[in-house]
């Protein structure tokens, strides 16, 4: 398995992809931004869509749908938690009419019918090797990004009025940690799909977040965890070319997606962490006639 | 006495109408003031002035010991709802007191951790220091945002309705803690209220605000018939009843 080029380029995509998710994915999960996460993974359909149809690679046309969806959103507002979802909603609803749209186009103009199941499913076995480079260099500046305003944005999620009483800019703050989404989102797009990829970003920092208390574990947790369910699930997905029906395999999208669901699920079977015990003094105010 | 803040003259208008005007008064060093006012009044509006959040309409907000800058200023602002599921402790929360603002990791040190469990054991918050804040119930909640405030050793502490929420206990531990922070570490606490009661035993000043209005003094000067009757423009009964003050609309 190890000796084929494709293979092993997909376990460098997937840990790439895997590891970015699970670092942002903390962070989007603590700012409740985690719909704004997965509609720009929906957004992203539309520019893979459309780069299939001019004949790009569909890096690209994720990258350039995801980080316009994240400036259209931030431009209607979204500075209240309401407004963010309607925002939102609203860029979602016109992309996903116009992917509709480019992939019906592209289907009707070429032969290759697989290309949007490899749009919204994922084609990490077939990653262009041109692009890898790109796709590193992503990663790796999306993650810098959020590693360099980690304070601000945990700040920020404490409450934003801390933050602006610190002199901290929260909208700008907010637009550039969108933009570090929209890169990454594009990145397990490319991995396991646009429609997927929320399962990347979301599911193991829901998990980390169960089983960690500080920031900096959950951080470490979700991106361990998400990426040994992608290492596991290119894996599963190369062996399953010899399970039945035999020749074709089983994408991998549905091993990653199915063995996030499990990590999460086994975050349940951990007993809950109990509360440092109080001291007798809290105990008796708490029962005092107020 | 030296002034940590001063305003002079400070007009506000918010969405067309002018909410306050003509609002003067100094806090110096280790001065305890609370602004008193009903709900409405304009007292979040002009600590957030005092922050530089809102801008002025008139007038001059002056901080710093001759106006030589802000200094620190602490701030804990009115009813923060923290998620019961952040993944942040009371620790990090105070942590983030001191370098929230910065960009890049913290470089973990001894000195930035004792800093971290002194502001904790400051306000009595050391026992839960590694709970989950939104875990915690909105006193102890409290005392960990006004740790959060007081880490950075800022000359002036700012405060938003710190009492609001607390149960009678609470709320004096709070008092207490605050007027001995201002004594002891000779900070200037500046914190709104609408009932002055349980802050009567520590407060060396009142700023009352209503009707777009202040008046401020000392609570004996200030909290009269007269002088409120004067301040909100219908009369106004103050009545003093076992140390108790109550402030009624007369007719
Ligand atoms: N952004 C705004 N635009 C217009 N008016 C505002 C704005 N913010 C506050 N106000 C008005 O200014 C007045 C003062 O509000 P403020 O929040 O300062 O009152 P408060 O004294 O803190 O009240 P509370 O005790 O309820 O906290 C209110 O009448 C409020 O409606
Ligand atoms: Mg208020």
């Amino acid at each position: 398995m190890l000796t084929s080029g494709p293979v092993l380029t997909a376990f460098l995509i997937g840990a790439i992809a895997a590891t970015t998710s699970g670092v942002i994915g903390v962070f989007s999960v603590l700012r409740t931004q985690s719909f704004a996460g997965h509609s720009l993974a929906d957004i992203a359909t539309t520019g893979g869509a459309g780069a299939f149809l001019v004949g790009v690679n569909q890096f690209w046309g994720f990258l350039v749908a995801g980080l316009a969806a994240a400036t259209a959103m931030e431009a209607i507002g979204v500075q209240r938690r309401r407004d963010r979802d309607i925002a939102t909603g609203v860029v979602l609803g016109g992309a996903l009419g116009i992917a509709a749209l480019f992939l019906y186009l592209g289907t009707q103009h070429t032969s290759r019918t697989g290309a949007s199941f490899s749009i919204l499913f994922g084609s990490i076995f077939v990653v262009a090797p041109d692009t890898v480079p790109a796709i590193i260099a992503a990663g790796v500046v999306a993650v810098a990004t959020v590693a360099v305003l980690s304070r601000r944005l945990l700040l920020t999620a404490v409450a934003p009025e801390l933050a602006r009483a610190r002199g901290v800019s929260v909208r700008l703050t907010g637009i550039i940690f969108l933009a570090a989404l929209a890169v990454v989102v594009s990145l397990s797009a490319v991995a396991i799909g646009a429609v997927l990829s929320t399962a990347l970003l979301v599911g193991p920092a829901a998990t980390a977040l169960r089983v960690t208390r500080s920031p900096g574990k959950a951080v470490l947790v979700s991106a361990v965890t998400g990426l040994a369910a992608t290492w596991t699930g290119i894996a599963l997905a190369y062996e399953s070319y010899y399970w039945p029906p035999a020749g074709h395999g089983w994408p991998v999208s549905f091993f990653v997606v199915a063995l996030v669901l499990v990590a999460y699920l086994l975050s349940y079977a951990r007993k809950p962490r109990r509360m440092p015990p109080r001291s007798p003094h809290e105990e008796a105010a708490e029962c005092s006639p107020a | 006495m030296f002034p940590l803040l001063q305003l002079d003259g400070v007009g506000v208008r918010l969405g067309g109408r002018q909410v306050l005007s003509d609002v003067s008064f100094t806090v110096g060093k280790g001065e305890f003031a609370a602004i008193i006012g009903p709900n409405g009044a304009g007292k979040t509006t002009l600590i957030r002035v005092i922050l530089g959040l809102r801008p002025t309409s008139a007038g001059r907000v002056i901080k710093g010991v001759n106006g030589a800058g802000a200094g620190r200023v602490g701030y804990v602002p009115q009813k923060i709802v923290i998620d019961s599921d952040i993944p942040l402790r009371a620790w990090d929360v105070v942590a983030l007191g001191l370098d929230g603002h910065k960009l890049g990791f913290p470089f973990p040190s001894r000195r930035r951790r004792e800093q971290v469990e002194q502001a904790l054991q400051d306000v009595g918050a050391l026992g839960y220091a590694d709970a989950r804040v939104g875990e915690l119930s909105g006193g102890e909640q409290q005392r960990v945002l006004i740790a959060h405030a007081l880490v950075s050793r800022p000359q002036l502490l700012l405060l938003d309705e710190p009492l609001a929420n607390l149960d009678l206990r609470s709320e004096q531990e709070i008092v207490t803690l605050l007027g001995k922070l201002a004594r002891e570490h000779e900070i200037a606490v500046l914190l709104s209220a609408h009932d002055m009661n349980p802050l009567l035993p520590v407060m060396d000043r009142i700023i009352y605000v209503a009707n777009g209005k202040v008046a401020t003094g000392s609570t004996d000067e200030v909290v009269t018939s007269e002088g409120l009757t004067r301040l909100y423009g219908h009369p106004v009964d103050v009545l003093r009843v076992r140390g108790r003050v109550v402030v009624v609309a007369g007719d």
